[in-house]
């Protein structure tokens, strides 16, 4: 750092102040009060009912955090909706359950439906209709962990060695999208893709549900950004 | 002759009756000043009034900069807080104030942009 820079610094006084930084909607919502969260094409591992669970947060999250008016109905089976969809094309049967992507991509097409969001949304009276993927899966992984190893010489004094070794851990991941259909026409306004990933040590026994949680949690901040403004308080140093 | 006397007159009234020469830093900093303490009560926009004043006035002046981009950020301008940032980085990039405010910034102009 030069002199002057030092010099610049040391006369520099700062203020910490607190502050609100306003995000915009990413989607507009004016023309909707209702919002109905459908349900969701979920797969993955069993532990957890990614439809139910997904649903049953989005609505909790949406009563409370938007002025929008969250409907309460029961969850939509998608997948028997896509299914049908399928047989009535003649096409080759759906897998069931979904275990991976590639299960899930033959079901992707139920959102493009819009002949039949546009039913659902008149059964609402046109509301905004959330819906959606969900993949939730189990995942393990070998990573390179370093850590320091205290050893003695031959003498007794001691020493730090830096000790690198292969380390198992296992947790979940979370991938998929957030569909917003226009419960007057049934078509999509707004897709946004997630995936979020979380991995512990090996013998930490977390259930797949707090798991799932957890995730989520992270997934839901942008999820409410999509529907209505928000505030992210923060601190900011002001200078003189 | 007259006219001569007249017209040294004039410049002497006039020297002596125009305000020392304004130095831009110190009425920058004055601008700055005051933009934090109307900051402090909550009213930004009366704050960025006053930095914008403080960056015309001295453009070499990294602190307005810096509030003006914290101004702009607490507005919801962000591109305008980008280029405030970054143009007070470019006066003083060592300075870790700056620096950290434009970490946490860019944090969230980038979580809306996904």
């Amino acid at each position: 750092m030069s002199v002057a820079a030092i010099i610049g610094a040391a006369c520099t006084n700062y203020y910490e102040l607190p502050i609100e930084t306003p995000i915009k909607a990413k989607l507009d919502v004016g023309a909707f009060q209702r919002v109905l969260v459908a349900g969701f094409l979920a797969g993955g591992t069993d532990d957890v009912d990614g439809n139910l669970e997904t649903t049953r947060l989005l609505r909790s999250q949406l009563r409370t955090k938007s002025e929008l008016r969250v409907i309460d109905a029961d969850v939509l089976p998608l997948m028997d909706v896509a299914a049908s969809d399928r047989k009535a094309d003649a096409g080759t049967p759906l897998p069931n359950p979904i275990k991976d992507d590639k299960d899930l991509d033959q079901y992707q097409h139920v959102f493009a439906d819009a002949g039949y969001w546009k039913k659902v949304g008149e059964e609402y009276q046109q509301p905004l209709i959330v819906t959606g993927t969900v993949m939730f899966t189990s995942r393990a992984q070998t990573q390179m962990q370093q850590r320091e190893q205290e050893v003695f010489d031959t003498l007794g004094r001691r020493r730090t060695v830096a000790e690198r070794r292969l380390v198992e851990r296992k947790g979940f991941g979370l991938t998929g999208r957030f569909v917003f259909i226009d419960g007057r026409t049934g078509a999509t306004l707004h897709s946004q893709n997630f995936t979020e990933s979380i991995l512990y040590d090996a013998n930490r026994q977390t259930p797949a549900l707090s798991s799932y949680f957890e995730l989520m949690d992270k997934l839901i901040p942008n999820f409410l950004a999509t529907l209505s403004s928000q505030k992210i308080k923060g601190t900011r140093i002001l200078l003189n | 002759m007259q006219v001569r006397a007249i017209f040294g007159a004039l410049l002497l009234v006039g020297v002596v009756a125009a305000p020392a020469p304004a130095n831009e830093r110190d009425d920058a900093k004055t601008q700055v000043q005051f933009g934090i303490r109307v900051a402090q009560l909550g009213l930004w926009r009366e704050a960025l009034a006053h930095w914008e004043r403080a960056v015309k006035l001295d453009p070499t002046y990294a602190p307005a900069y810096n509030n003006l981009a914290i101004g702009y950020e607490q507005q919801g301008e962000f591109e305008k807080a980008r280029n405030a940032y970054e143009k007070a980085l470019e006066l003083n990039p060592n300075n870790t104030y700056i620096k950290q405010n434009y970490e946490l910034f860019k944090e969230i102009n980038d979580r809306t942009n996904k």
